[in-house]
C-alpha cells in the first residue's frame, strides 16, 4: 500500500477542508407539495355505477376498452383493481340499508391515482421519472423507467400497475390525471367530463376541499364527517365525500404524516454534502495511517 | 509474512461441480423465460407484490452475505490485523462475486434492464434505492480494482496465450503490469473508499423499506432500520467469513484457519451483542412485543429470526468451549448467516403487508430456479477461481 505522509496529508486536506464547509445543520424535512394544485372531488352519494368514467379514461388514455358488462351488474360481483390496461376502475359496496323496493342499497366506488401532495412514488423513484407537477398530476415520463419497481413498494394506496407480461420495454401504468389535457386552459380530466350525475367535481384543490365541508355540513346525516384525502399521508390531490365510513369500503386508513418524510429526513440529515461518508474517509484513513506507522512493514503490497 | 497464497491446482470437475451445473441450467432455461415471456410469465409478481425473491434474497440477503469483504479488509488493512491476512483473498473473492451477482439479479429482476445505467444520468437525491444503487455500482469496480493484484500475481510475465492469440501476449502483459502498479498505488483509497461505501449502502438498504410506513409490519418498521442493517451487516463479515471457509478447507481438504478464526469470532460475539441489544431495546422501546404472542407467521418468523438468528448463536459464543471448537464456531457462524438472510426475507418479503389486496405471495418456480441458478453459478465461478488464481492458502506442506 502506497500510503506515505505527503500522499496522506494532501488527501486528508481535501477532506478536512470538504467537512469544512458543511452548513451548520441538515434541514428540517419540508413538505413538497405544489401550493395550489387541481384536485377532483368525488360524491360517492352521487355515483350510480354506470362505468363510462371507466370507458372515457380507456378512450382518452387509448387503453384497451374496459370490461363489457353483459347482464347487469356481473362485473361487480368481483372487488376489481386498477391494473396496466385499465387506471381507473369502479366498484360496488353495499351499505346495509334497503331502498324503496326492499333491494340493498349499493354504494359505488371510483378508485385510481390520489394523485398525493408528498407521494411516496415520486420520493421513492430512483431516476425520477415520476415527479409532482404544479397542478396537482403526478406524472410518469418512461424515458427515465428503470423498471425498478420501488414506486409500487412506496405506494401506499396500491396503484401504480405494471407491464409484467412485456419482456423488454414494460410500463409502470397508472392514472395520469390526463395530466396533457388539464395542462391546457379549461381541459378536464376524461372521467370528470363524461361522469352523468356529476359525481367527479375537477377545480382547484382548496376550493373543493371547502366544497366538500360545505356539503357535509348542509346534509346533516347524509355524509360521514370525513374529507378522505385532505389529511391522509398529508393530503392528496383527489378527494371523497362518502355516505359509509371509508374503512367499510376498501379504503387504506392511513396516517397524516407524509410517507416519504421518515426517509427523506434520515437520508438528508446522514448524506447531504456527503459530509458523513467524507468524515468517514478521513477518520478510517486517519486510523490506517497511525496503525500503519505502528507495525511499519515496507513490503506489505496488501494481498487485496 | 508467512501467508502465501496459490492456485489449488486441483481437479476440477468434481460431482459437486455438475450438481451446480444442473442448478445453473435450470436458472439459464427461466432467465430465458424472463426474456421472452417477460416478469410476469415466469414470476409471481403482482401490483400487490412488486418486489418477492429476488429483490429479497439475490439482493439484500447478497449484499448483505457480501459483507465479509468490507469488514476482513478493514480489519486487517485499516486497523493493522495483519494476522488476518489468509482470509483477506477469499473474503474479497466472495464480496467481488456475490456483488457481480446482485447485479446480474437486479438484471432479471428490473423491467428495462438495458436501461440499468439511467441512474447515473437521472438523479433522485430523495430516493434511498438511488443512493444504494450509486454505491453498490461504484463499490463493484472498487472490488474488481482491489483483485487486480491476485491476478498479476499470477499471470505477469506468463501470459501465453496459444496460437496467432499470442500476438497478444505483450500487450496484455503489458496492461496487467500497469494495472497492477497503479493498484498498488491507489489501494489504501480502494480500500478505505471500499469501507466507506459499504458502510453507506449496508445501512441504506434499511432505509428502502422506511418510505412504506404502512405496509411493513411494525415488529420490523422502525427509524433505526439503517442501523440495524449496518451493525448486522457487521455482525455477519466474520461469520460469513468462517462459514465459507470452513467448507472450503474442508471441501479441498486444507489446513483448518482455527487460528485465525478464534479471534474473529471473539469480535463476532461483541458486535452480535451489540445487534441484540438494538432489536431488543428497540423491540421495548416501540412496545413491539404485544405481538409476540399473536400466533401470526409474520411473528413466528420474528422470533425465528430473534432465537436461531441471534439469541442463541450469541449464547454459543459467549462460551469459550464453543469458540475453540472447530464445529462449535461453524454451528454458530451458521445460524449468524442464517440470521440475518432471514432478517433481510423478514423486512423485504414476509413482513410486507400490501395495503388493499390480500396478497399471499410464494416465490414461483420460475423465480426459485432463477435464484437458485444464480448461487450456483457464483459457486461455480468461485470454484473456477481458486482452481487457478492464488487465493486460497494453500496446504502448509507446500508454503513451509
Ligand atoms: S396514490 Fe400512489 S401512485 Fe398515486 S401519487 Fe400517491 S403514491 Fe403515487
Ligand atoms: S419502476 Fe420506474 S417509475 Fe417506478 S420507481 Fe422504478 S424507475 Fe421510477
Ligand atoms: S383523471 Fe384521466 S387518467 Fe385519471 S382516471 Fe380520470 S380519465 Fe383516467
Amino acid at each position: 500500500m502506497q500510503l506515505t505522509r505527503r500522499n496522506f496529508f494532501k488527501f486528508m486536506g481535501a477532506t478536512g477542508a470538504s467537512v469544512a464547509v458543511l452548513p451548520s445543520s441538515a434541514q428540517a424535512w419540508q413538505s413538497k407539495a405544489p401550493p395550489d394544485p387541481y384536485g377532483c372531488l368525488v360524491d360517492l352519494t352521487r355515483c350510480n355505477g354506470c362505468r363510462k368514467c371507466e370507458d372515457a379514461c380507456s378512450t382518452v388514455n387509448e387503453l384497451p376498452p374496459p370490461i363489457k358488462d353483459v347482464c347487469d351488474c356481473t362485473v361487480f360481483e368481483k372487488k376489481r383493481r386498477p391494473d396496466e390496461n385499465a387506471f381507473t376502475v369502479v366498484n360496488r359496496y353495499f351499505s346495509g340499508k334497503l331502498d324503496e323496493l326492499d333491494k340493498p342499497l349499493p354504494v359505488f366506488v371510483k378508485i385510481q391515482c390520489m394523485h398525493c401532495q408528498d407521494p411516496a412514488c415520486v420520493s421513492a423513484c430512483i431516476v425520477g421519472a415520476l415527479t409532482k407537477k404544479e397542478n396537482g398530476a403526478v406524472h410518469y415520463d418512461v424515458s427515465k423507467c428503470i423498471g425498478c419497481r420501488y414506486c409500487m413498494v412506496a405506494c401506499p394506496f396500491e396503484i401504480p400497475a405494471y407491464e409484467y407480461h412485456d419482456p423488454i420495454t414494460p410500463r409502470v401504468r397508472k392514472c395520469t390525471f390526463c395530466f396533457d389535457r388539464i395542462s391546457k386552459d379549461g381541459g378536464l380530466p376524461g372521467c370528470a367530463t363524461i361522469c352523468p350525475v356529476e359525481a367527479i367535481t375537477f377545480g382547484k384543490r382548496n376550493t373543493l376541499l371547502e366544497l366538500a365541508k360545505k356539503r357535509i355540513k348542509d346534509n346533516p346525516g347524509k355524509y360521514v364527517d370525513h374529507v378522505y384525502g385532505e389529511k391522509e399521508v398529508g393530503g392528496t390531490s383527489w378527494l371523497y365525500v362518502s355516505s359509509l365510513p371509508f374503512s367499510k369500503l376498501n379504503f387504506p386508513q392511513l396516517p397524516e404524516k407524509p410517507s416519504p418524510k421518515l426517509s427523506e429526513t434520515i437520508q438528508h440529515s446522514l448524506f447531504s454534502y456527503l459530509w458523513s461518508p467524507i468524515l468517514l474517509f478521513g477518520l478510517l484513513g486517519g486510523i490506517m495511517y497511525k496503525s500503519k506507522k505502528k507495525n511499519d512493514n515496507p513490503q506489505d503490497k496488501g494481498g487485496a | 509474512m508467512n501467508h502465501k497464497a496459490s492456485p489449488l491446482n486441483r481437479k476440477f470437475w468434481t460431482p459437486g461441480v455438475f450438481v451446480m451445473l444442473v442448478f445453473m441450467i435450470a436458472g439459464f432455461v427461466s432467465i430465458i423465460a424472463r426474456f421472452t415471456g417477460g416478469i410476469g410469465y415466469v414470476s409471481n409478481l403482482s401490483t400487490a407484490r412488486p418486489w418477492g425473491l429476488w429483490v429479497g434474497v439475490d439482493v439484500a440477503t447478497g449484499v448483505a452475505l457480501a459483507a465479509g469483504g468490507f469488514t476482513t479488509a478493514a480489519l486487517a488493512h485499516i486497523f493493522g490485523c495483519h494476522s488476518y491476512e489468509p482470509i483477506i483473498r477469499p473474503a474479497l473473492l466472495t464480496a467481488m462475486l456475490g456483488y457481480t451477482f446482485v447485479v446480474l439479479g437486479l438484471m432479471v429482476d428490473i423491467g428495462r434492464s438495458w436501461a440499468i445505467w439511467k441512474p447515473i444520468f437521472f438523479w433522485n437525491t430523495n430516493s434511498v434505492l438511488f443512493e444504494v444503487a450509486m454505491c453498490v455500482m461504484i463499490y463493484l469496480h472498487v472490488l474488481y480494482f482491489e483483485f487486480i493484484p491476485i491476478v498479476a500475481e499470477q499471470f505477469k510475465n506468463k501470459v501465453r496465450l496459444p496460437g496467432p492469440l499470442a500476438l497478444l501476449n505483450a500487450p496484455i502483459d503489458l496492461f496487467l503490469k500497469i494495472a497492477d502498479a497503479v493498484a498498488g498505488k491507489i489501494m489504501w483509497i480502494l480500500i478505505i473508499l471500499g469501507v466507506v461505501l459499504s458502510c453507506m449502502h449496508q445501512s441504506s438498504l434499511g432505509s428502502l423499506m422506511l418510505v412504506a410506513p404502512t405496509k411493513i409490519h411494525p415488529l420490523w418498521y422502525t427509524p433505526i432500520l439503517p442501523l440495524l442493517f449496518l451493525t448486522s451487516a457487521f455482525a455477519v463479515g466474520y461469520p460469513m467469513v468462517v462459514f465459507e471457509t470452513t467448507l472450503v478447507t474442508s471441501s479441498f481438504k486444507l489446513n483448518s484457519e482455527m487460528s485465525i478464526l478464534t479471534p474473529l469470532t471473539r469480535i463476532t460475539t461483541f458486535v452480535l451483542g451489540l445487534y441484540m441489544l438494538l432489536k431488543l431495546g428497540d423491540m421495548f422501546i416501540r412496545g413491539t412485543y404485544v405481538y409476540l404472542l399473536d400466533g401470526t407467521y409474520q411473528t413466528n418468523s420474528f422470533i425465528i429470526e430473534m432465537m436461531f438468528g441471534i439469541i442463541v448463536p450469541w449464547l454459543m459464543l459467549v462460551s469459550k468451549k464453543v469458540r475453540q471448537s472447530r464445529k462449535g464456531v461453524f454451528i454458530a457462524a451458521t445460524m449468524i448467516v442464517f440470521g440475518v438472510a432471514l432478517n433481510r426475507i423478514n423486512v423485504f418479503i414476509v413482513g410486507y403487508t400490501s395495503p388493499v389486496s390480500e396478497s399471499g405471495y410464494f416465490p414461483s418456480v420460475g423465480e426459485i430456479f432463477v435464484t437458485l441458478g444464480l448461487i450456483a453459478t457464483l459457486m461455480f465461478v468461485y470454484r473456477f477461481v481458486v482452481t487457478f488464481l492464488p487465493v486460497l492458502q494453500a496446504p502448509k506442506e507446500v508454503s513451509s
